[in-house]
């Protein structure tokens, strides 16, 4: 089977445990303010190719790789599940680790089965939540999050698939203690969470946008230092263990 | 032939190093103790250290604002005995010795040319004395002048357009590791005894390749002779070996100092000691004669001696590497021939002398790493790449299958058996200016002249992938004859003029000799290709009719992104010109390698070549060593780094270079930030007492 996808990286060591081959699948549903690559929104376009030929990639330089795995994102790699579950479902066949980052945006709650045969070979899920509050996630990334808060509840307390959170911490946007409270208090109900990743925003996307002639809507916001995610992710943990607790007391 | 076993090696363990020949391998093997374990035994700098070393800054700082150079000798011609001692403060100091009587004084080489000295006194502002200056034009004839003599127009038009580039006719070649622990383990007697011995045997007919062999036997015999003078100049006795940690240390420095004041080679590199000096400190800590912080004081202060290499240079020279590199080159680690690594704690001492001192480009440290280091020296090694930026890394265990494991590296990737081979440095030749003269049918693209023979140039307003090919392979014959013939006149008058007497001392008689040659800009060359092969290439030509620039239409595959179609041209390209090196006669038999290592002359290199069918423009730095071309590789570091792998050792033996950098956030995640692993039951628990201390 064949699919789009931008590129690919062979030397992932942030997507994922390990050293991993990345993939970034081409298309992506949400317009997320901050995004850092949106040369990848637009669907069918830039490489098709077949899972034979990303697995002979991966082959080529699988020394590297030993601790590692596979890492599918983009773009939102769920656009094109048919594809992605054979690549993944090949990969599991030959014992390698797959890892799935994903928005968690297509997840659709009425027929939650459809994605079990992809659950069924994907080893880690990495989830961007990007806002608790519905109506600012509608603001941030033109969707709600329902979907994707039920779509962590799924994969985590139904399918016990191992889960990172990653979350961007935004001035403005994602920086209210209150709200980042209570988006550990969500988290902390996920029972097969592995990590949290606050990541700083950062503008370094902003030449793409310049390039594809898009307007950058975050033009008056700095970078977040490394100090600042790191209070956001104390917060967050706050949340987390307050849920914890109260789960562990009923 | 040793008659006794000397009283100074009581402790050590007997072998063919002390009943049969010098064999510092053999000593070695017999003796080290592999270190398996963490850093946690190193020491800081002593008082002494800290205070020698901030005299030491206090010097440089002084020689930054003197422009460059602190003091320059015009007058005394350096040689092995030529200056009295020189201290930094000779109550502090462990080690002791510098090339002139005081620290930061440049001394005067002439033998490699007069006019090298002279301008490289004048871009300082100083005047070398007028004796000196007609003795090395009037009665003494130098390298230089010995070159020019016997090279060809061609050769001297070829080194003007700078195809053939960076090459040692000017300046000392550099290259030669000489033996320095034999001082230290041998002692000058036993060394002497030794090549008397190797005179007595050699051939007695005089055919010119034997005496000339004959002759340079003698000098190093009045090398060895001037080396106990140099050790007499500071208090020591090198005649016998040495007794404990502080001498060997003394010695085998003593060694590479003489070499230091003889020679202004291009890279000085020291070899491989750490194990070897680790011998010696293992014995005296045993003893309880040092402590470890005394051990390290001795590490520190031999590596400051080090650091304060100084050599006379032009700035044209400083341009062409980019700095005032000595290249003092030492080995560290790899495993030996029968599995065991040689990793020692000396191993750990030399690179602390990064946190004792501060980080520093020289000496030039090199780790010979191989998957079989143990663990923790693999750690710490990262750990202090990390902190300083000021490790080098070879493949030892694809070296060790040519060399052994008595190795090591010169300048920064040339690998020698340590006293058993040398090699006569060749610079290289600029591959993708030959691209150019082959399109050009031998006229150079800057100069507008003809340079390289008049074949057909090529016609037509597109580039065709055949026919540049064969006439690339005409012109690259051309190149490779000319470069050799080139090097055979250098390495002659090398010998002849500026012969590195003390080094070779320090050598066996019959030593294995490497015919060094080089290429540039390999990665130029398989995207010009490629981009001829796969895109379309227009040719602009100038009112002359000479092509001069390049128009690409379409996109092509790029080396650097282990794609075949390119990777393999430049696999082609590496094989094809090392076979037409290996045609040549070669001067001394020479052994051909090549390499492929231009780490900082690429920029000068890169203004020195026109506009490229890549669509490189002229005067762009050309990539350094085997490097992807700047901004080429876009499919992350593992597909670059494969492309560069696939290039042939074999026929690159003299070593392949790849410049990576990466910034830290690329290498894996800030802990800091991200939580890594979060254990739920472990959060719990922490969130169940903090209630509780709440409560209480």
């Amino acid at each position: 089977m064949q699919g789009y996808i931008h590129s690919t990286d062979s030397f992932g060591t942030v997507d994922g445990p390990g050293v991993r081959f990345v993939i970034f699948f081409q298309g992506c549903p949400m317009r997320c303010l901050y995004c850092h690559n949106p040369d990848t929104w637009k669907l069918n376009q830039n490489m098709l190719v077949s899972t034979e030929e990303l697995l002979n990639l991966y082959h080529h330089n699988e020394a590297f790789y030993k601790n590692g795995g596979i890492t599918a994102t983009g773009g939102e790699p769920m656009l094109q599940l048919d594809f992605l579950t054979e690549l993944f479902t090949k990969a599991k066949q030959e014992n390698i680790h797959t890892c799935l980052d994903t928005s968690g945006i297509c997840f659709n709650p009425e027929q939650p089965e459809l994605i079990d045969n992809l659950l069924a070979v994907t080893d880690l899920i990495m989830l961007d939540i990007k806002h608790i509050d519905d109506k600012k996630h509608k603001a941030l990334t033109g969707h709600s999050n329902q979907n994707i808060l039920a779509f962590a509840e799924y994969i985590s307390n139904q399918k016990n698939i191992p889960v990172w959170i990653r979350h961007v911490i935004l001035p403005e946007w994602t920086d209210n203690p209150e709200e980042q409270l209570e988006l550990g208090w969500f988290i902390g109900g996920l029972k097969t969470l592995k990590a949290l990743d606050c990541l700083p925003y950062h503008d370094m996307g902003k030449q793409k946008y310049q390039q594809l002639g898009i307007s950058y809507a975050l033009e008056n916001i700095k970078p977040v230092s490394p100090e600042i995610a790191l209070q956001a992710k104390q917060q967050i943990l706050k949340g987390i263990k307050k849920r914890l607790l109260a789960d562990y007391k009923k | 032939m040793f008659k006794n076993f000397a009283p100074e090696w009581e402790g050590f363990k007997a072998g063919r190093w002390s009943n049969t020949s010098v064999n510092v391998r053999d000593f070695i093997q017999k003796n080290y103790t592999p270190y398996d374990g963490d850093e946690s035994f190193l020491e800081g700098p002593t008082e002494a250290t800290t205070k020698l070393w901030e005299q030491v800054m206090e010097l440089s700082r002084q020689e930054r604002e003197a422009g460059g150079v602190l003091d320059m000798d015009t007058k005394i011609i350096s040689t092995i005995t030529s200056h009295g001692a020189g201290y930094l403060d000779k109550n502090l100091e462990k080690i002791v010795g510098f090339q002139t009587d005081k620290p930061f004084k440049r001394a005067l080489q002439p033998f490699g040319g007069i006019r090298m000295a002279q301008t490289a006194c004048k871009a300082y502002g100083y005047e070398v004395d007028k004796d000196v200056v007609e003795i090395f034009t009037k009665y003494r004839k130098t390298h230089n002048q010995g070159v020019f003599d016997a090279y060809t127009p061609e050769m001297r038009l070829a080194r003007k357009s700078a195809i053939l580039t960076g090459l040692p006719d000017a300046y000392g070649r550099g290259r030669i590791i000489g033996d320095y622990r034999r001082v230290a383990l041998y002692g000058i007697d036993m060394l002497i005894q030794d090549k008397e011995h190797q005179k007595e045997t050699h051939f007695v007919r005089m055919t010119s390749k034997n005496i000339r062999l004959r002759e340079e036997l003698s000098e190093q015999i009045n090398a060895l002779n001037e080396l106990k003078q140099l050790g007499e100049i500071y208090g020591f006795d090198l005649s016998r070996p040495a007794k404990n940690a502080q001498e060997a240390v003394q010695w085998l420095y003593l060694g590479y100092l003489a070499a230091v004041k003889e020679q202004n080679g291009a890279a000085m590199s020291l070899g491989r000691t750490s194990t070897f000096l680790d011998i010696y400190i293992q014995r005296d800590l045993e003893k309880g004669l040092i402590t470890e912080s005394e051990a390290q004081e001795l590490i520190d202060h031999f590596i400051m001696k080090l650091r304060l290499v100084k050599f006379a240079r032009t700035p044209e020279y400083n341009a062409l590497f980019s700095g005032d590199p000595t290249w003092v080159t030492e080995s560290i680690g790899g495993v030996s021939v029968d599995g065991q690594h040689m990793v020692t704690k000396n191993s750990f001492r030399y690179l602390n002398t990064l946190n004792n001192l501060g980080t520093a480009p020289e000496p030039n440290m090199t780790i010979l790493w191989s998957v079989r280091l143990p663990q923790n020296f693999k750690r710490f090694c990262a750990k202090m790449s990390i902190k300083s930026s000021s490790i080098q890394y070879e493949n030892d265990d694809m070296m060790r299958v040519t060399h052994g494991d008595d190795y090591a590296i010169a300048c920064c990737v040339s690998s020698m058996r340590i006293g058993k081979e040398m090699q006569f440095f060749g610079a290289r030749a600029n591959l993708a200016k030959c691209l150019l003269y082959a399109i050009n049918g031998g006229v150079d693209e800057v100069m507008k002249i003809q340079v390289g023979p008049k074949y057909r140039p090529v016609e037509g307003d597109y580039l065709d992938y055949d026919d540049v090919m064969e006439k690339y392979d005409e012109m690259m014959e051309w190149l490779a004859g000319l470069y050799v013939n080139t090097l055979n006149v250098i390495h002659f008058m090398h010998d002849k003029y500026s012969y590195e007497r003390i080094q070779m001392a320090l050598h066996d008689r019959d030593v294995k000799r490497y015919f060094a040659t080089g290429i540039a800009g390999l990665s130029v060359v398989a995207d010009s290709l490629s981009a001829i092969k796969y895109a379309k290439v227009k040719c602009i030509r100038d009112e002359q009719g000479i092509v001069v620039d390049y128009e690409v239409e379409g996109d092509f595959p790029k080396y650097g992104n282990d794609d075949d179609r390119v990777d393999q041209i430049a696999v082609e390209i590496v094989r094809k010109f090392m076979d037409k090196i290996r045609k040549h006669h070669t001067y001394r038999d020479g052994v051909p390698t090549m390499s492929i290592l231009t780490i900082t002359s690429n920029v000068v290199y890169g203004k020195k070549t026109g506009n490229t069918p890549d669509g490189r423009k002229h005067g762009v730095p050309l990539a350094p060593g085997a490097n992807p071309m700047h901004g080429r590789d876009t499919h992350g570091a593992v597909a670059s780094l494969s492309s560069v792998s696939k290039l042939p050792f074999r026929h690159a033996q003299d070593g392949i270079s790849n410049t990576f950098s990466i910034i830290p956030d690329a290498l894996g995640k800030n802990t800091k930030i991200f939580a890594g692993d979060l254990d739920i039951d472990r959060l719990t628990q922490e969130a169940l007492n903090e209630e509780s201390n709440q409560e209480s």
